[in-house]
Parts: C-alpha cells; sequence; structure tokens
C-alpha cells in the first residue's frame, strides 16, 4: 500500500511508538552515544525478543515474520524519530538483507534464524576510501583458497561494524564479478577499530582484513543481489530520516510556541509561520516518498529502483533543511550541547551522505528511469 | 577628518614601522608604542591613541603591517566593540581607563547584553541595576555570553526604570568581572566548544562613573555596540593565525592566540571556509566531478559576490562617501554563504562527512564546519532579525505592529524564566 497504511501497521507504529518513548529518551540517547558499544542489550534483547523487531522482513522458513519492506521502514522511522541507539541498522537492515538477497538456500537457513532472534548482529562491509556504497567504487578481491576464498584489505564507514559478529564483505570475486562474502568477526586476520563519528548516535568501524578465510555467498548473481540490498537500505534509510525530520520539526514547532520576545510569542510572526509550514511541507513530501518507495520494493514495481533512489534523494535534502530550520528557531539555545536539537542535526549530516547524497541517488534515479537498459 | 591619501598613508606607516618595528620587543611594549603613535588603531581620534584616519583606510595601515611582518593592535573579540562605544559614548575617564589595556590586549572583555528571556530582543533586558549608597547594585543572569570565562570588564546592559517604556529604561554600564557577585558557567555548544557561559549576577557593585551614556539612554549605547558587530560580521573577515617565525615577539604573539583564543579556534569554521573548497576536493579526488564541480563554483560564486559587496562598502566608507544598502546585508549574506559552504563540504567529504575529528581527511577542519556554522545565523542577531531591519530601516517597510514598547516595561507580558 502506498497511500496509507493498513490497521496492523498503524498498531505496530503505535506500538513501537510507545516502547521507544520509555526506552530512548534523550537521556538514554546521551548515556548510550558517550559509550564505544554505543547501545545498550538489555533494550536490544527487549526489541528482538518481546517486539521481534529483528525478524521482520526475514522470511519464515528462515525464522522470521515474513513481513515487508515497508514494515521494515516503519520500525526505522520511528527508530529515527526516536534516535533509537542500536545496531538495527547495520545488522537488519544492511547484514541480514544482504543474506536473504545473496545467500543459496543453505547460507540462509544457516545465518538467517539467529539474526531473526537478535542474537547475531551483523554489519555490512562496503565502503573503501572515500568510494562510497556505489558497487563500482570496490576494488577489494578476494583470492580462491580451495573451495572457499581470502579476503584483504581495508573497509571503513562500515555501520555498527564494531559489535558486529558477523561481517558481510563485498568485494570482488577473481573473475572480477561483484562478491558477497561471510566472515566471522573473530576470523584470522580481521582486525577492527572505531572510526570517531559526527554522529555519536550511529557507530562507525574501520574494518581491515589480512588473508582471512570468507565464505562466498553463493546464491546467484551476487551484483543484483547487492543492488536488492542498496535498494532496501535505501528505502528504509529514506523511513528513518523522515522519521528524524518530524521530531524535529514538532520540537521546534513546541519552542517557538513556548518562546517569547518582543511581548509576544515568537510563534506569532509570520516568518516563524511560514518557516514551520515550509519544514512541514518539506517533511511530508519526503514522507510520502518515503513510503511510495518502501510499498514499491514490496510490490515488485519496474520502477522501484529509482523510486528508492528518489526517496533518499528527498529524506537528504529534507532531513537536513529541517534540521538547520529547526537550531535556528530555537536561537542561541539551538547551537548548545544540552538542548537536543543538535543530536538530530548530526543525524541528518551523516544521513545526508550515507549510502550515497542526494545527487549520487538522484543521478541513480535517472539511470533508473531514463538511460535505456 | 584627514585629507591624506592613501600613498601618504603607506609612506607614514612604512616610515614609522621601518623605525621602530623590532621583533624582538615584548608583544605589550610594541602595542604600547603603537598606542603612542597611533597606528594601532589608525582610526581612533588623535587624543585617544589613534590618528583620526577614515575606517576605511585601516586596511591599507594593516596592508603595510604585513608586508613588514609586524604585529598590529589586539582586534580580536569583543576589545573592539567595547572600544568603539566607549570611543562615542564614553567619558573622558572611562577612555582613559580602558582604551590603551584593550589595544594591548592585556585586558579582555566580553559582551553582557544577552539573557534568557531576552536576545533577538535585547532591548527586553530585566537584569536590574538599583542605585544604594553612591553605587550600582546589579542582580540578574545573562546568557550566551562569548568570552566571560576569561574577561576582565564586561559591557552591560541592565533595567534601571521599570516603569518607563521598555527602550527607556535601560542603562549601559562597564562592570567589572572580578568581583564575588559575578560568577561565571561555561556552556558546551553543539560543536563541542565552550566559548560562550552563563553569567549569574548577585549585588554585583559597579561605581557611578562606569555608566556609559545617560541614565535611560542605555539602549541607544547599545545600538553602537550591535552596529559594531553587525559590521564586522561581514565575510570579508580574516582570522589571527600566527607565523612559525623565531623572534620573541611572534613567540608572544602564538602564545597569546594559543591561549586567548583556544575556546575559539572554531570561528573560522563557522563561515563555511570557502577558501578549502578547491583544495579539499582535489585532496579527495573529486577535483573532476562536474557535479562537485558546480556545487563549488555555486559557493564560490555567492562567496566572492558578499565578499565584493563588503568590499564596496568599504569603498565607500573609505572615500568618505554615505553606505547604500550593500553596507547592511553583510552580515545575512554570510550567513547563506556559511550554509552553502556546508552543504558543499558535505558534497565532496562523502562518506567522511560521517566522520569526524582527525579522520575527516582534513585534521579535523571540515567535520567542525559542518557542526559549526549554524552560529553564524544566530549570534550577533539572527538572520530573521536582520532581514527585519533591512526591510524596515533600508527599505523603509512599514513596521510590525507592536505592543511591547507602548506601555510600562513591567507590564509587557514576557518569558518565566529561572
Ligand atoms: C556562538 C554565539 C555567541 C554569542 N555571543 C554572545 C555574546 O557574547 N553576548 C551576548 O549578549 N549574546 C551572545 N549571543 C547571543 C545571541 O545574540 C542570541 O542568541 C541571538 O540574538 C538570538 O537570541 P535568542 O537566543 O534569545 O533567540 P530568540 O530571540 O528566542 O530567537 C528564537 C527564534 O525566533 C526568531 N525571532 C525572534 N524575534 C523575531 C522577530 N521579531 N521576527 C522574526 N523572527 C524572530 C529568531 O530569529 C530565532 O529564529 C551569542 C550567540 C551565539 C550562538
Amino acid at each position: 500500500m502506498k497511500f496509507s497504511f493498513s490497521e496492523e501497521q498503524e498498531e505496530f507504529r503505535t506500538a513501537l511508538r510507545r516502547f521507544l518513548q520509555a526506552k530512548s529518551p534523550t537521556t538514554e540517547v546521551r548515556k548510550q552515544m558517550q559509550t564505544e558499544q554505543g547501545y545498550d542489550p538489555a533494550v536490544w534483547q527487549q526489541m528482538c525478543n518481546e517486539l521481534a523487531l529483528a525478524s521482520l522482513h526475514i522470511p519464515e522458513e528462515y525464522g522470521g515474520a515474513g513481513f515487508g519492506i515497508a514494515d521494515l521502514s516503519i520500525a526505522c522511522e520511528e527508530m529515527g524519530r526516536a534516535l533509537l541507539c542500536s545496531p538495527y541498522f547495520g545488522s537488519v537492515v544492511l547484514a541480514a538483507t544482504a543474506i536473504r538477497e545473496a545467500g543459496s538456500e543453505d547460507q540462509r537457513r544457516q545465518f538467517l534464524p539467529a539474526f531473526a532472534a537478535g542474537e547475531t548482529i551483523g554489519a555490512l562491509c562496503v565502503v573503501e576510501g572515500r568510494g562510497g556504497w556505489a558497487a563500482e567504487a570496490i576494488s577489494m578481491v578476494a583470492q580462491k583458497d580451495g573451495n572457499s576464498y581470502r579476503l584483504s584489505g581495508d573497509k571503513s564507514h562500515v555501520v555498527d561494524g564494531l559489535m558486529a559478529s558477523v561481517l558481510v564483505v563485498v568485494a570482488k570475486k577473481p573473475d572480477g564479478e561483484l562478491g558477497l562474502f561471510i566472515v566471522k568477526a573473530e576470523a584470522d586476520g580481521v582486525s577492527r577499530k572505531a572510526q570517531a563519528s559526527m554522529d555519536p548516535t550511529r557507530k562507525l568501524a574501520a574494518v581491515s582484513f589480512s588473508n582471512t578465510p570468507a565464505e562466498l555467498l553463493n546464491g546467484d548473481n551476487a551484483s543484483g543481489a547487492y543492488e536488492r540490498t542498496l535498494d532496501i537500505a535505501l528505502a528504509c534509510l529514506a523511513g528513518e530520516m523522515v522519521g528524524g525530520a518530524e521530531r524535529l520539526r514538532e520540537d521546534a514547532l513546541e519552542y517557538v510556541s513556548m518562546r517569547m520576545q518582543f511581548g509576544r510569542s515568537i510563534a506569532s510572526f509570520q516568518v516563524t509561520k511560514h518557516k514551520a509550514a515550509d519544514m512541514l511541507l518539506d517533511v511530508e513530501l519526503a514522507k510520502s516518498a518515503a513510503y511510495y518507495a518502501a510499498a514499491a520494493v514490496d510490490e515488485g514495481d519496474a520502477d522501484a529502483r529509482g523510486v528508492v533512489a528518489l526517496a533518499k534523494a528527498g529524506a537528504s535534502d529534507a532531513y537536513i533543511q529541517t534540521a538547520v530550520h529547526a537550531v535556528q528557531m530555537h536561537g542561541g539555545i539551538g547551537f548548545t550541547f544540552d538542548n537536543d536539537t543538535h543530536l538530530w542535526f548530526k543525524r541528518a549530516k551523516a544521513s545526508e551522505v550515507f549510502l550515497g547524497d542526494a545527487n549520487q541517488n538522484r543521478e541513480r534515479m535517472l539511470q533508473n528511469w531514463g538511460d535505456d537498459s | 577628518m584627514t585629507t591624506m591619501t592613501e600613498d601618504e598613508v603607506r609612506s607614514q606607516v612604512r616610515d614609522y614601522l621601518e623605525a621602530n618595528w623590532d621583533p624582538n620587543r615584548g608583544l605589550v611594549e610594541w602595542r604600547g608604542m603603537l598606542a603612542e603613535s597611533g597606528w594601532g588603531m589608525p582610526h581612533w581620534p588623535k587624543e585617544w591613541l589613534g590618528r583620526g584616519l577614515p575606517l576605511g583606510m585601516t586596511a591599507i595601515v594593516d596592508e603595510e603591517f604585513n608586508k613588514f611582518g609586524a604585529i598590529g593592535a589586539a582586534k580580536m573579540g569583543i576589545r573592539v566593540l567595547a572600544a568603539a562605544t566607549i570611543l562615542e559614548h564614553g567619558t573622558d575617564l572611562q577612555k582613559q581607563k580602558y582604551l590603551k589595556g584593550i589595544m594591548t590586549g592585556e585586558e579582555t572583555w566580553c559582551q553582557l547584553f544577552s539573557e534568557p528571556g531576552s536576545g533577538s530582543d535585547l532591548a527586553g533586558a530585566a537584569t536590574r541595576a538599583d542605585f544604594k549608597d553612591g553605587k550600582w547594585i546589579i542582580n540578574g543572569q545573562k546568557v550566551w555570553t562569548t568570552s566571560a570565562h576569561h574577561a576582565d570588564y564586561a559591557l552591560l546592559l541592565a533595567r534601571t526604570d521599570w516603569d518607563a517604556v521598555k527602550h527607556k529604561g535601560l542603562s549601559y554600564f562597564i562592570l567589572d568581572m572580578h568581583q564575588p557577585g559575578v560568577q561565571v558557567h561555561q556552556l558546551k555548544q553543539m560543536n563541542g566548544h565552550a566559548s560562550f557561559n552563563q553569567v549569574f549576577i548577585t549585588d554585583a557593585a559597579i561605581e557611578a562613573n562606569m555608566q556609559v551614556g545617560e541614565l535611560g539612554e542605555g539602549w541607544k549605547v547599545a545600538t553602537t555596540t550591535l552596529m559594531n558587530e553587525r559590521r564586522g560580521a561581514d565575510s570579508a573577515r580574516r582570522y589571527e593565525s600566527g607565523t612559525d617565525r623565531p623572534e620573541r615577539i611572534y613567540e608572544e604573539e602564538r602564545q597569546e592566540i594559543a591561549t586567548v583564543m583556544a575556546p575559539y579556534t572554531w570561528y573560522p569554521q563557522r563561515t563555511g571556509r570557502v577558501d578549502l573548497l578547491i583544495d579539499q576536493a582535489k585532496a579527495m579526488g573529486v577535483w573532476n566531478d562536474p557535479d562537485i564541480r558546480q556545487e563549488i563554483a555555486k559557493t564560490l560564486t555567492i562567496a566572492k559576490s558578499a565578499e565584493w559587496t563588503a568590499r564596496r562598502a568599504r569603498a565607500a566608507s573609505q572615500a568618505g562617501k554615505p553606505q547604500g544598502p550593500e553596507g547592511s546585508i553583510g552580515k545575512l549574506a554570510a550567513s547563506i554563504v556559511a550554509r552553502s559552504a556546508n552543504l558543499t563540504h558535505t558534497k565532496i567529504a562523502g562518506p567522511n562527512a560521517m566522520l569526524t575529528g582527525e579522520e575527516d581527511g582534513a585534521g579535523g577542519v571540515v567535520a567542525e564546519i559542518l557542526v559549526s556554522t549554524p552560529a553564524i545565523s544566530i549570534a550577533g542577531g539572527t538572520d530573521e532579525i536582520q532581514r527585519n531591519i533591512i526591510s524596515e530601516r533600508i527599505l523603509k517597510m512599514p513596521k510590525e505592529n507592536r505592543t511591547d514598547t507602548d506601555r510600562p516595561f513591567r507590564d509587557v507580558p514576557r518569558n518565566q524564566v529561572g
């Protein structure tokens, strides 16, 4: 459903929002963001055990709930709204999706149930230097080693890479085709270190491999599987971003409504009203695109790839613009560390480039829609 | 107003520097000499440590100093605003007491204007000054006060009459920050630095002769301070970075920059650092990316245009002509430049925009730009207030109907704080 949610989905959202309000107030966000691990394992347990959140889009035959990307995106939207500190995006949205898309039947059976139960935390290793998430930018080549492979080289910007026990690495096979490889985090030759992230609520790691044993995910066509993984991740990221943008918009509106200057509410100045109206417009447009994109993936639309890229591009622009307005509407307080606005500002800034910036995703959209392929 | 030409000024500065500049002198000693010669602040009046040159000529003097490698008067921070205000409204006693310490850098100033309840609406200040036993006794709270944690003196706006209308009940004072009634708490900013403060004032005392301007005329005096602040906020502003030359005076300047400027190392970054765009694009290997080139070019276009607008304003004042609107839009332009530069730096950094500290590929500078530019559109009067000023004062558009200026201040609705 592209333009509305089912009753079940609305109930799911309500329950999740209530849960996150209790578990992820900004006091808790501030506490977790200062730790290296970056999340509270007890909350992760509850998310997985009580709400089955890690299982949403994993098919039932692999221990999952068998829901769609629209549902996964709702979860991300609520987490973005609450700025939940959790390995959810790295593990569930990126790593589990990659295995779901690229693994053979056996491999899915082997790995996905533990992901669905939240027992395995995974991460997807893609980026090399400034190259970003585009498949063309990957140059790491796996060496053949009997029936298996070995990996050497450096990956960075690995979301939730430090706490993961299973790494999915995107590299080239010796024949030059793209491959997705499973590596155990404790395997020989893996070394990981935290990267100082601009958004402390989303932890990043640099991961290097030195002759590390790796297992190829050998469902067919890894390249297609990686692109599908990206599509799903982009749809979910767009969802997460509009959730954060909406929260910023609401909080800024609440602030201006109680603040007075010149003997009147600053909300009564026309420029404040116009800004608030523009913010509503930005956020609602971005929400519509994010909702449409997730549904397009679920419905297998031919243009889904372009649509998710559109949604991410829109969310990139809308989120950072909303964040800039939100700081501005708070005045001096908005620039302080104690005020919460900067927490979302930094998430907006990091999300602006995560999985490609707005321009790159607009390009992805046009390649999908306009180019003959 | 002097009639000296640019060339005459240049040759006089050169003569002075040739005869007196010696990098082995102490910094304060040298600046003391500058105060006596008038070359430290050449636009100050002759009788007050200057040479009475038009403001626009100071850039020429600075250029000559730079050619010589000579260090000028201390100019960073609120000190220049304090000096401008004291020169215009202060008594001879105040000028005598403060101007030299401002110029030598020995004394540091801060601006106690904004309060929790009044920022954009500065005239809504509710810090009280009551006259008791020959002194002003001050009580209230100020906030966002840059430099308060190491300032010796403050420019203070406080209410002396609660029955007068808002703008008529304020008076302006010089507050000695080193007294028990003044408590300063540093505030951490979103970029991790702490250059501004909360200031709690409880029964602090000010001698009667440290009132600046007439009783009840504080708003008028504050306007001088603010005009100077906003004029300084255009994109043509440069920052002191020191040199690595070995002589004593450079060493002392480096120490001054390192200690006094430590809380402000992020200031250049809040402008967006347009100067770094091209080098960063090359360093990141995206200089040939047509899309990124367009973004850089767009940012450079507005940044250069804003710089030239500021130069037009300066040229007008140099020639002693009245300024057109170009003199009033610099601060707003600087905000727009900073925002654009932030977005362009983000695109250049790509995934590295997710990193901070040493890992952003520019020693942390880019990361700092990304979280510092929001300050520029708030500090010193928000963009919205700048737009109100431009539309109402420059474009003479009708003012908003006001309900806060037609009644005694005590009857004006305001925030309940503290
Ligand atoms: C880095 C930094 C350094 C600073 N240093 C100092 C200092 O040294 N000394 C000092 O005194 N102050 C200082 N300030 C304070 C600064 O001047 C104020 O923050 C600023 O004027 C805004 O006031 P406020 O924070 O109370 O916000 P508010 O006035 O509450 O503004 C909130 C929002 O309402 C908008 N708004 C308010 N009035 C109107 C209106 N009439 N029409 C339209 N929109 C309106 C504002 O534009 C803003 O978006 C500093 C601030 C920063 C960020």
